[in-house]
């Protein structure tokens, strides 16, 4: 065991893993956190915790990852490249393995210019690769990057995890890209959310004929779909979004009233091809600001109940 | 042709608009000009290609300094005509000086000219 | 080159708005090639001021002057016995121009009146693109030829991030990605090898992160 967290021990076992998301608040109201996690208690194996989405300025990751452990949920703190630079990742991935923080996302994080604070000045010290490097070396070697080392059992000791978009541009990198994540020791990686089944399948071929998916445990990425105009939405403004057509004449041919209904259906579908997809260890199920219907969707994919290792 | 066009236009003949620079636009103002308008040749018929077209977009550079200074855009302006068109070279005179006397003298008192 | 462009007119002449008569100083460098502090531009501003000031009865004596360079203290020194007649010197050269002049001259009002964007290079007549971010170590030829710390807006050296499309940078659709170039330009060389490796972390001391920065030769100081 690398972490020992409850996601690394569903993996190893071969369990078929579910994650999920949580955004911290806009502000300091940590009950907002407590309240996300009520719905997603016994419903997954982690929760993502995310980093100032989008650069819009929230509760950090690490705050929002303490309060699920107090509520009993086991936390994917993220951390991105923008905000941070080498000192201060370091001294955050220390702090929170000493609260009890067992997984870790490394990623680049948005440009400032999508967020609330576009006026900011990025860090981007290190790259989301050099950052999985980094957190590798902190756990398998104790070593900082500077070469200083801590002695044994005092390391941080985090299951490592990564994003990856079989959709962004050039395709044909895409699964050279996990591979590259994958030598800088990334344990586990989540995609972004899917809609392009085909494409998919063709990412996840690529990286099964390279046997990537028995270095590191593939999460395929579920968002349902709320509305017409969320899928539009998507589809247009979100970087790096791939969003066929069917897909939103399917949630448009439906009544407004039940689109909502829809994009459950549809992702509970989703789910039930992920399992059949070789290589895929679990997915990852995104439902911003609509927490509440992760319990019928995991529920209705035939998920529950989680495995306990 | 002896065609008339009013005495307040003062010609300066160049071997092509593309000739015309934004600076020779401004010290016109700077010398007392209430209006300046460039001639140049129909676009497309430039005997050096793109000399007109590059006159009109200094022009309308100078369009916008006029702007930002708080004056009226239109005292500055570019024509085309093909150089037959004695007639036409006429109307646009008095078209372009008709609209200047509707706009009034030159907002810039000409300090320039009269310190020269 | 240093690419700059000049300020807005208002910003210029609210910086004037005191003085009587002033000097605009160009220069014969960078901001010559960009058409943004050469010759002809110091005669259209100096032009534009007295037809600003013109308007609002408040005249304005505009005196023009263009150096050979303004980041060589020797061509400065053409300023002298001159620069004290003026209330205020106004500098088209980029911003290391007004500083020389301040300088020289710690009596006199120096102003930039460009405002100084990057290091690049011109794309075609009237575009000119950033190309260089003065990292202190360069290792384009890493990178197929192409500078990522530059023309990546988070200076990836193991990029593409996932918010690369159809060849262009998340931020905007003007702007390509550069790792897109990079990885299309080594497909097409055959040289995909480059990229497996993962690059290890920068050290950014040798850029503006480690502090001002100097370079002394020995060899050419006298």
């Amino acid at each position: 065991m690398k972490s020992g967290s409850n996601l690394e021990k569903v993996l190893t076992a071969g369990q078929f893993a579910v994650t999920g998301e949580c955004g911290p608040p806009r502000s300091a109201h940590a009950d907002e956190v407590r309240h996300k996690a009520q719905h997603l208690k016994g419903m997954v194996d982690s929760v993502n915790v995310t980093d100032n989405q989008t650069s819009v300025v929230r509760m950090s990751s690490l705050a929002g990852s303490l309060i699920l452990r107090q509520e009993g949920l086991e936390p994917n703190m993220q951390m991105v490249c923008r905000d941070r630079n080498r000192i201060a990742m370091q001294s955050d991935v220390m702090g929170a393995y000493a609260l009890g923080v067992r997984n870790l996302l490394c990623l680049s994080g948005d440009h400032q210019k999508f967020g609330d604070h576009p006026e900011a000045k990025n860090v981007f010290d290190l790259d989301s690769i050099q950052l999985i490097q980094t957190v590798r070396q902190l756990r398998d070697e104790r070593k900082l990057l500077s070469g200083q080392e801590m002695p044994e059992g005092h390391e941080p000791r985090m299951f490592i995890g990564a994003a990856v978009n079989p959709f962004a541009d050039p395709f044909a990198f895409r699964v050279h890209r996990l591979a590259k994540k994958i030598a800088a020791g990334v344990d586990f990686v989540q995609t972004q959310c899917i809609y392009n089944m085909p494409k998919f399948r063709e990412y996840m071929k690529q990286a099964v004929d390279m046997g990537l998916h028995e270095k590191c445990f593939i999460l395929a990425g579920i968002t349902p779909m709320k509305s017409l105009g969320m899928a539009r939405y998507m589809s247009k403004f979100v970087p790096g979004m791939d969003v066929p057509d069917d897909i939103i004449n399917r949630v448009k041919a439906a009544d407004k009233k039940d689109q909502a209904k829809v994009g459950i259906e549809m992702a509970v579908e989703q789910i039930q091809e992920m399992k059949e997809i070789p290589g895929v260890a679990g997915v990852h199920i995104m439902a911003i600001e609509w927490e509440e219907r992760v319990p019928e969707i995991v529920k209705a994919a035939g998920l529950l109940p989680r495995p306990q290792v | 042709m002896r065609l008339r066009y009013p005495t307040s236009v003062k010609i300066i003949q160049v071997p092509c608009t593309g000739r015309v620079d934004i600076i020779h636009l401004l010290k016109s103002f700077e010398d007392g000009a209430d209006g300046v308008y460039v001639a140049g040749c129909e676009e497309g018929d430039c005997h050096f290609l793109t000399g007109n077209l590059k006159a009109r977009k200094k022009v309308n550079y100078v369009k916008k300094v006029l702007e930002s200074l708080g004056t009226e855009p239109d005292r500055v302006a570019m024509y085309n005509m093909s150089a037959a068109q004695g007639p036409r070279f006429a109307e646009i005179a008095r078209e372009f000086t008709a609209k200047i006397k509707e706009l009034g003298p030159s907002p810039f008192k000409g300090f320039a000219a009269k310190a020269a | 080159m240093i690419v700059a462009e000049r300020k807005p007119i208002e910003e210029i002449l609210d910086m004037v708005k005191d003085f009587k008569k002033i000097l605009v100083v160009g220069c014969k460098g960078c901001v010559t090639v960009c058409n943004a502090g050469g010759t002809k531009e110091v005669g259209i501003l100096a032009s534009i001021l007295r037809l600003a000031r013109d308007k609002e009865n408040n005249p304005l004596e505009v005196d023009e002057l263009t150096l050979e360079r303004q980041c060589d203290p020797e061509y400065i020194e053409q300023l002298d016995g001159k620069a004290g007649d003026y209330d205020g010197i106004l500098s088209m050269a980029c911003s290391i121009g007004p500083q020389y002049i301040s300088s020289r001259f710690p009596k006199s009002l120096v102003y930039p009146t460009l405002n100084t964007n990057f290091l690049g290079g011109s794309l075609e007549h009237g575009v000119w693109a950033e190309f260089c971010q003065a990292c202190g170590n360069c290792k384009i030829h890493l990178f197929g030829g192409l500078c990522p710390i530059a023309r990546c807006s988070k200076s990836l050296l193991n990029g593409p991030c996932g918010g690369s499309s159809d060849g262009k940078c998340e931020i905007s659709k003007d702007v390509d990605c550069v790792w897109h170039l990079i990885v299309e330009k080594l497909m097409e060389q055959g040289r995909m090898d480059m990229l497996t490796g993962v690059k290890p972390i920068k050290d950014w001391s040798t850029s503006r992160d480690g502090g001002p920065r100097k370079i002394i030769r020995e060899d050419l100081k006298l």
